[in-house]
């Protein structure tokens, strides 16, 4: 066989295919993908934050005597080149774990990789309720609120102003169709006459604006729950304001006031707006002060939504670690499972029950302030503090997952 | 018996009637010319033959069965080889190929999707070549050939299937004077040698007054004339449509060059 | 539902109308002249929005947003020009459709410069300037700026027309689009005519970007978003007909317009959202339009087209040199996996090469010797992967049965019905048409969330067994896709491809010697899509997961990447061209963070030096060195 190995090795030839090994005195190598071309928008803050994060930690003296370094990869936005660069960073990298990814379908995609390959994944962005409970499995942690978790912050607001004709608007994918299936579900729970007068689904990227603005008007509504991000919402909310829509209606709408989606909009950011975001100019914990006075000193650019979620990412894993006490997957699982840290949005806590962090999100009003967008009246919605009932979340997680 | 009947075909193009209530015969073994200056429906007349075109009225009859109805492919399952006014062979094949193709249609032997084509029909392939004088190119790719040889090899392919009748449309068309006695000498030595019946359209009056056993002649879609070359020359009515045009001898095909590949 | 509300809504249409028009005439005109599929339409189209949004905050006011308008057209109809001097007028002799891959990579680059220049954020423009406001129509408030834009479009079209009916340069253009060597031939200089028709398709592109600056922010995504819509616009229209582009224009925002009206409606008891039809309308559209008139609305019937390319050469049976190298080949990839100790990658990347490879030749089968240009290929790849995927998860079958049975036979049954339809249309009408499936297929997987599991598709289908081994299931992957290229090799030489290839040569001919030319076409149209299937099978157990991605057009095109780098005109490019492309991008995406401008470099590189493909131009140059050694000294 030896020689047959020998043919290989040398028909092949190729330097860079080799595999560097892992070592057990080097840095400890942790594994990180993301969306960066596709999606670099929300991206490049947070590769800044954990690259922030990785910075003080090795400043620090590392974790258990040992450097971090992050493997660092581009999916192409696409769930197959992801799987291909996930099991890169494990065969070859020999990483010691995997985190990122933004897009829903790609988490799910990493997330069954970890089931199969018994690696642990943390996944740092993507929102799907899926990855923490119908797809749910033992090796995946999250740590952004789930779409579930966003639109239940919302609700206190919702039901306070008691409107009774809902327009619905969404991005057509499952993203936008499972928030709002949990709108109408919590809405209907709380305020059984509550009426959903109109939907509009719109194609990703491509809202038509101008008709879709027009026909939630036509509809007569009271109120309007929103789940356009990015672009989408751009056109939405000009379009809105020049026709006259929002006015004396309420609004709810999810993931407007992160600086991502909010900024662009300027002059248009509509005023008094339910909104989840993050106000990170307004927020003053001397935690997240810290945070932000490091981070503009580091990159000379205000941190995004993006920026505390990549710089906590880091964090949660290196806590991890040192709690496991090794890179052994199961000791890390066995660490993250109830993991508790301070971060810069308070104290967070990874839950046994589902996996999923309770980092939390901001629950305030748009408005204009200097010409750009803001919240204001916000306050922060503990992740934990949302959840459904633990034998509900028990019901939708595979059993095997909480083994 | 005729082999070919034609009986009062007719074809309008928006109104304008471009053939009209047209009835000739072709006889087995007969070498007959369908002439007429530009615009007398020559063109039209023969794509309702060759089944490109459906005949608004009357019928074309081949060996007494109506064909007029029928598609190109089943006009040429029934016995009716073809050749083009831009000769027209698969660019891509080799020469050979180009005639093994039409023997394997022919055969039906086309829906066979493992063996290679090579060695299939390659005996018959060459004495089809070897009948027009290609034998010695079989294996050049025929997009490389003289338009001489295109037309040569064109006529291979078009015997390929033992035709009854050819339909050859302008068949010297884009060739220098030589080149184009030799092709129609060829093609009458293959009429008498094999007892095929050819339909041509041809603008150069020297080939069908030289060559043709009948001429048939049209104008603005009607039939005008009909008979040997003598009477065909001394006839007022042809020489009134040509004179009027101007275009008894003029060899309109002489100014394609010689050297064109077709598309 | 009032009348007051729909009409309203037809006039929203109208102003979408215009969007959508001066998206797509540019491209209309584009590929009327030179027949170049230029896929960077859209780049051109978002460089005019970001130079107009620079314009408009730099400049400021008035000028700045109108005189942005002008300049941004200006600008990209001189980047325009560029790229046809310095990259497409020297490939104009390559094979057909070969200039796509250069402006796909033109795309490539682009977008990366635009994040270079602009940044990553989304940068909404101010509202124009005297246009700010609304005003009442029905008791609705319609923006004065749409109503500007309603009048735009018929604007810009009376000025094409006048420009096209009435200059001597527009009068060249309809001969060459008509007949471009006739325009050669009658002494013009092609060379300019085809710059200046580029610089004004460019510029045309700039316009309708500019315009859309009040409307939309300038991002990233515009150039891919917006290409499938700019050839709805042409195909539906009809090629090279700028009215037709207006009225496909006109009908296609329409339909959304009244789609987004209907909203949510319960017919007969069942209830439809019929917003959620906007994302698959103008791909709707098409496919009924291209049925029912297979020109498009306003096209004629084309006569045979002329193309610049050098006609192919006749395949040969691989020479014993080309075959030992094979054998090699072959030898190493049996014993990667036995390096996999060294190389634990090798058989990772491997895998998604050979599945790249099986997945070029199918579409090469079509691409090549049947002369039939899919756009959506990637349907049957998507459709393989998620029959075989929905066996094991919904069926309960095991991975084999559901590899070799299902995954085929749900390519076959696509590409059988949607191959019917296609082949009864030729050139870009019948590519437009696969890219429709394509599309209708794509949207129905990725919004049936109760059976494909919808935008997040189906996870958890690794295979199961031995096969859960990577090392055997590499084996696997290798042996399905050396028979399947060896199968359709065979073909392409047994009588049938022969036949095959005499009807792309020449249907008439074809006809005339008794070959059924649509026939011909389907059954290699279902052979093709069958051998796709197997791939996409493979593929999803490769991953563990099926995604809509496996359908999208942008797998599609990739596809004609990688038969367009190996080489169009051989039976062993796509061999050589798809695992080219996923290696360079693997490669490339690890090492440079502007790994798109780095692949869309490789890519022109490989363009100009390999104008007949990668293997293409190996053949010819062995030719050429061959027929030198020949010749007396």
């Amino acid at each position: 066989m030896q020689w047959l190995k020998s043919v290989a090795v040398a028909a092949l030839g190729l330097g860079w295919i080799g595999s560097t090994g892992a070592d057990a005195q080097g840095p400890i190598k942790i594994g990180e993908m993301n969306s960066y071309k596709s999606q670099p928008a929300f991206l490049e803050p947070y590769r800044r934050g954990w690259q922030m994060a990785i910075e003080e930690i090795n400043a620090k003296g590392g974790v258990l005597g040992r450097q971090l370094e992050v493997i660092s990869r581009d999916d192409n936005a696409n769930p197959g080149d992801a799987v291909r660069v996930a099991e890169e960073l494990v065969t070859r990298e020999g990483v010691a774990l995997i985190s990122g990814t933004f897009l829903s379908h790609i988490g799910l995609a990493v997330t069954d990789f970890a089931k199969q390959k018994k690696v642990l994944f943390v996944a740092a962005e993507p929102l799907t309720d899926k990855i923490t409970w119908e797809n749910g499995n033992r090796y995946t942690f999250r740590l952004r609120t789930s779409t579930y978790m966003q639109v239940a912050m919302l609700m206190p607001d919702t039901l306070a102003a008691k409107k009774k004709r809902w327009a619905l608007v969404y991005p057509n994918f499952e993203y936008g169709q499972s928030a709002v299936a949990a709108f109408k579900k919590l809405l209907k729970e709380k305020q059984p006459d509550a009426e959903f007068v109109t939907e509009q689904a719109t194609p990703l990227g491509k809202v038509d604006a101008g008709a879709v603005v027009q026909a939630l008007a036509d509809a007569k509504p009271d109120g309007i729950f929103n789940v356009l991000f990015g672009t989408d919402l751009a056109r939405f909310a000009r379009e809105g304001n020049t026709r006259g829509i929002f006015k004396d209606r309420t609004v709810v709408s999810l993931l407007s006031g992160e600086p991502e989606y909010l900024d662009p909009l300027k002059e248009d950011t509509p005023e008094g707006w339910i909104v989840t975001g993050y106000p990170w100019d307004e927020i003053d914990t001397p935690a997240h002060k810290a945070f932000v006075a490091a981070y503009q000193k580091r990159w000379n650019d205000y941190p995004r939504l993006g920026s505390p979620v990549g710089y906590i990412t880091m964090q949660s894993i290196a806590e991890a670690i040192k709690k496991a006490g090794s890179t052994d997957t199961e000791k890390m699982i066995a660490a993250f499972r109830g993991l508790k840290i301070d971060t810069s949005f308070g104290p967070i806590e990874y839950r046994k029950q589902d996996h999923q962090a309770t980092m939390g999100a901001y629950v305030g009003k748009t408005t204009l302030k200097g010409g750009k967008g803001t919240m204001k009246d916000f306050r922060y919605v503990d992740g934990g503090s949302i959840q459904p009932a633990d034998g509900e979340v028990a019901k939708m997680r595979p059993k095997e997952a909480n083994e | 018996m005729s082999v070919l009947e034609v009986a009062g075909l007719a074809k309008s193009f928006g109104g304008v009637k471009a053939v009209d209530g047209v009835t000739f015969n072709v006889e087995r073994g007969e070498f007959l010319a369908l002439i007429g200056p530009n615009g007398a429906g020559k063109s039209t007349c023969f794509n309702m033959i060759n089944g490109q075109l459906t005949p608004d009225a009357g019928d074309v009859r081949l060996d007494g069965r109506s064909i007029a109805r029928l598609s190109p492919r089943q006009i040429w399952s029934a016995g009716v080889g073809r050749t083009f006014q831009i000769a027209a062979t698969f660019a891509s094949f080799t020469v050979i190929e180009n005639v093994q193709m039409a023997l394997l249609s022919h055969r039906g032997e086309v829906y066979r999707f493992v063996g290679g084509v090579g060695p299939r029909h390659r005996e018959e392939a060459i004495a089809l070549l070897d009948r027009v004088g290609m034998a010695d190119q079989s294996y050049r790719s025929s997009r490389e050939l003289a338009y001489g040889d295109v037309k040569r090899l064109e006529l291979a392919i078009a015997l390929a299937n033992d035709p009854k009748l050819l339909l050859m449309d302008e068949p010297t068309a884009g060739m220098a004077t030589k080149e184009r006695n030799e092709l129609i000498a060829l093609v009458k030595r293959l009429v008498v040698e094999h007892g095929i019946s050819v339909l041509f359209t041809e603008h150069s009056m020297d080939v069908v007054f030289t060559f043709a056993d009948r001429i048939v002649v049209l104008a603005r879609g009607r039939l005008i004339a009909e008979g040997d070359a003598a009477s065909i020359r001394a006839n007022k009515d042809v020489q009134a449509v040509y004179l009027g045009t101007g275009k008894v001898f003029e060899r309109k095909g002489a100014a394609r060059p010689s050297g064109a590949q077709a598309p | 539902m009032t009348i007051d509300a729909l009409l309203f809504q037809a006039l929203n249409g109208l102003a979408s109308a215009s969007s959508l028009f001066l998206i797509g005439v540019g491209l209309s005109i584009i590929f009327g002249v030179s027949r170049i599929v230029n896929m960077a339409h859209g780049s051109l189209y978002m460089l005019g929005i970001y130079i107009a949004y620079s314009c408009a905050t730099h400049i400021g006011g008035a000028f700045g947003f109108w005189g942005g308008i002008v300049i941004s057209t200006l600008l990209v109809a001189a980047i325009g020009a560029m790229i046809e001097i310095v990259l497409l007028r020297r490939i104009y002799r390559a094979p057909e459709l070969f200039q796509l891959l250069a402006t796909f990579a033109v795309v490539l680059v682009v977008s990366d410069l635009t994040l270079w220049i602009w940044g990553n954020e989304d940068l909404l423009g101010p509202r124009a300037p005297g246009m700010t406001g609304a005003v009442e129509i029905l008791g609705r408030r319609m923006p004065t700026y749409d109503i500007f834009m309603m009048f735009v479009g018929p604007a810009v079209l009376l000025v094409l027309y006048w420009l096209l009916a009435r200059t001597r340069f527009g009068r060249l253009i309809r001969a060459a689009t008509q007949d471009r060597e006739m325009v050669g031939a009658l002494g013009v200089d092609q060379a300019r005519l085809f710059t200046l028709v580029f610089a004004l398709g460019a510029g045309l592109a700039g316009l309708g970007g500019a315009l859309q600056l009040p409307r939309e922010p300038a991002n990233l995504a515009i150039d891919l978003n917006l290409i499938g819509d700019a050839f709805v616009v042409v195909v539906v229209g009809g090629m090279g007909s700028i009215t037709g582009a207006y009225l496909a224009a006109l009908i296609i925002a329409e339909i959304k317009a009244l789609c987004i009206a209907l909203g949510a409606q319960t017919i007969f008891g069942v209830s439809f959202n019929f917003s959620r039809l906007t994302l698959v309308a103008e791909f709707l559209v098409m496919a009924v339009v291209l049925i029912v008139r297979p020109y498009g609305l306003m096209g004629r019937a084309q006569g045979l087209i002329r193309t610049l390319a050098i006609p192919e050469e006749p395949v040969r049976a691989a020479d014993a040199m080309t075959k030992g190298l094979a054998g090699i080949v072959l030898a190493v990839l049996v014993v990667m996996p036995l390096a996999s100790a060294y190389w634990p990658y090798a058989t990772v990347l491997g895998i998604d090469m050979l599945i790249a490879a099986l997945f070029a030749t199918s579409l090469h089968f079509i691409k090549g010797p049947g002369g039939m240009h899919s756009f959506g290929h990637a349907a049957y790849f998507g459709l393989g992967a998620y029959g075989a995927g929905l066996a094991v998860k919904a069926g309960g079958l095991s991975t084999m049965p559901a590899l070799l049975v299902v995954a085929p036979l749900a390519a076959f049954a696509g590409a059988a019905l949607f191959g019917w339809f296609c082949v009864r249309l030729s050139g870009v009408y019948l590519a437009m048409l696969t890219l429709a499936f394509g599309q209708i297929v794509w949207s129905i997987v990725y919004q049936w969330e109760t059976f494909t599991g919808g935008s997040n598709g189906v996870v958890g289908v690794w295979p199961q067994g031995l096969l859960a081994d990577r090392s055997i299931y590499y084996w696997l992957v290798l042996a399905l896709t050396v028979s399947g290229v060896m199968f359709l090799r065979t073909v392409i030489f047994a009588p049938f491809g022969l036949g095959l290839r005499a009807v792309r040569d020449n249907p008439l001919r074809a006809a005339a010697i008794g070959l059924d030319v649509r026939r011909i076409q389907w059954i290699a149209f279902i052979l093709a899509g069958t051998v796709c299937g197997v791939a996409g099978g493979l593929y999803a157990f490769a991953k563990g997961s099926i995604s809509p991605e496996t359908i999208h057009v942008g797998r599609s095109i990739d596809g004609i990447v990688m038969v367009l780098l190996g080489g169009l005109q051989t039976v062993s490019g796509p061999v050589i061209g798809g695992p080219l492309f996923t290696l360079l991008q693997d490669t490339l995406i690890r090492q440079v963070s502007y790994w798109r401008a780095a692949l869309g470099i490789v890519i022109l590189i490989i363009v100009l030096v390999f104008p007949q493909g990668v293997v293409g131009s190996i053949a010819h140059w062995r030719q050429w060195l061959a027929e030198r050694a020949r010749r007396p000294a």
